[in-house]
């Protein structure tokens, strides 16, 4: 526990990240190459979906993201209102436009992998209703946090929505299975293992893990400019009541 | 290329560029706000904010 206190002391985590950032990067440009080869050149056609089977390498790994994302800011809120660690606040911050953006991923390439196979860009059924509510509920969080101008305020604010929105993560894991829906069920995550092929599966799972690093790098950079905004913010605020202590002084 | 993928290949390409603008737009947009933010910081510290007794030019 006294380490992972540690860790989350904003100079610690700047330091630490700096070293940490550049390897993260260039794992993900590796990973992402070497995944997309064998999508584009190795891979083969699905036997029904032909050709548009290449969709689901960058469809499958943006929806886990955008649910990892989300189940990352639940973790951070709680650091916010139980432990009210500045850190978790700025992970939360940070994760926000992240897991907004692969959201819109998942949500606009379903899109254009549903009209050649279902007929139609967009149904209301569960699994693509429960994701559109998971990006909105990102919006919410990022208008939130920018509607309220005093920043701890806005955290347990941003802290509390967020952990409401949580029941939504059980829900898109699971609508699949309780409700009828055009979607697809669970593939490579469910119990009794993966129903995908080794030639579709391995690229899918570097791919997904490439996405991932190139996540937590965009993570870890997102962090240090908002350590860095609330650093330029205090350092503002510190800078304007000197200069009203020496007019002061000034005019005595 | 194009028929190399087939007669979907438009909603290939289109959800590979969806993804493609949306990420480099992300990532773009993380690393310009955290090279304003350093600018800012060292021209606060230039400037001797947050040092006691500073100068004020």
């Amino acid at each position: 526990m006294a380490s992972l206190t540690e860790l989350a002391n904003p100079a610690r985590f700047m330091r630490l990240s700096s070293v940490l950032l550049p390897w993260f990067a260039g794992a993900a440009a590796l990973l992402l190459a070497i995944g997309f080869y064998l999508v584009w050149f190795v891979a083969p056609a699905d036997y029904q979906q032909g050709e548009t089977i290449k969709i689901m390498y960058i469809h499958v790994p943006a929806a886990w993201l955008a649910l990892m994302f989300y189940s990352m800011m639940a973790l951070s809120a709680l650091g916010v209102l139980v432990w009210r660690h500045p850190l978790a606040d700025v992970a939360q911050q940070a994760a926000a436009p992240i897991g907004a953006s692969f959201a819109l991923v998942c949500l606009l390439t379903g899109s254009f992998w549903g009209k050649p196979m279902w007929g139609t860009y967009w149904v209301w059924d569960a699994r693509l209703t429960s994701m559109l509510v998971l990006f909105l509920l990102y919006l919410g969080v990022i208008a939130l946090r920018r509607a309220i101008d005093e920043p701890s305020r806005a955290g347990r604010a941003v802290a509390i929505l967020t952990l409401v929105g949580c029941v939504n993560i059980p829900i898109i894991k699971f609508s699949v299975d309780w409700w009828s829906t055009l979607h697809q069920p669970a593939s490579v995550l469910r119990l009794g293992g993966s129903t995908i092929h080794a030639s579709m599966l391995w690229p899918l799972l570097i791919t997904a893990l490439g996405f991932t690093l190139l996540a937590l790098a965009l993570h870890a950079a997102a962090m240090q400019a908002e350590i860095l905004r609330r650093r330029v913010r205090t350092l503002t605020i510190f800078e304007a009541e000197r200069l009203d202590r020496l007019s002061l002084q000034a005019a005595q | 290329m194009m028929d190399a993928l087939g007669p979907h290949a438009g909603f290939i390409l289109a959800a590979y560029l969806a993804a493609v603008v949306i990420l480099s737009g992300l990532a773009a947009a993380i690393l310009l706000d955290r090279r304003a933010q350093r600018r800012a910081l060292a021209a606060l510290e230039e400037r001797g904010a947050g040092r006691r007794g500073g100068s004020t030019s």
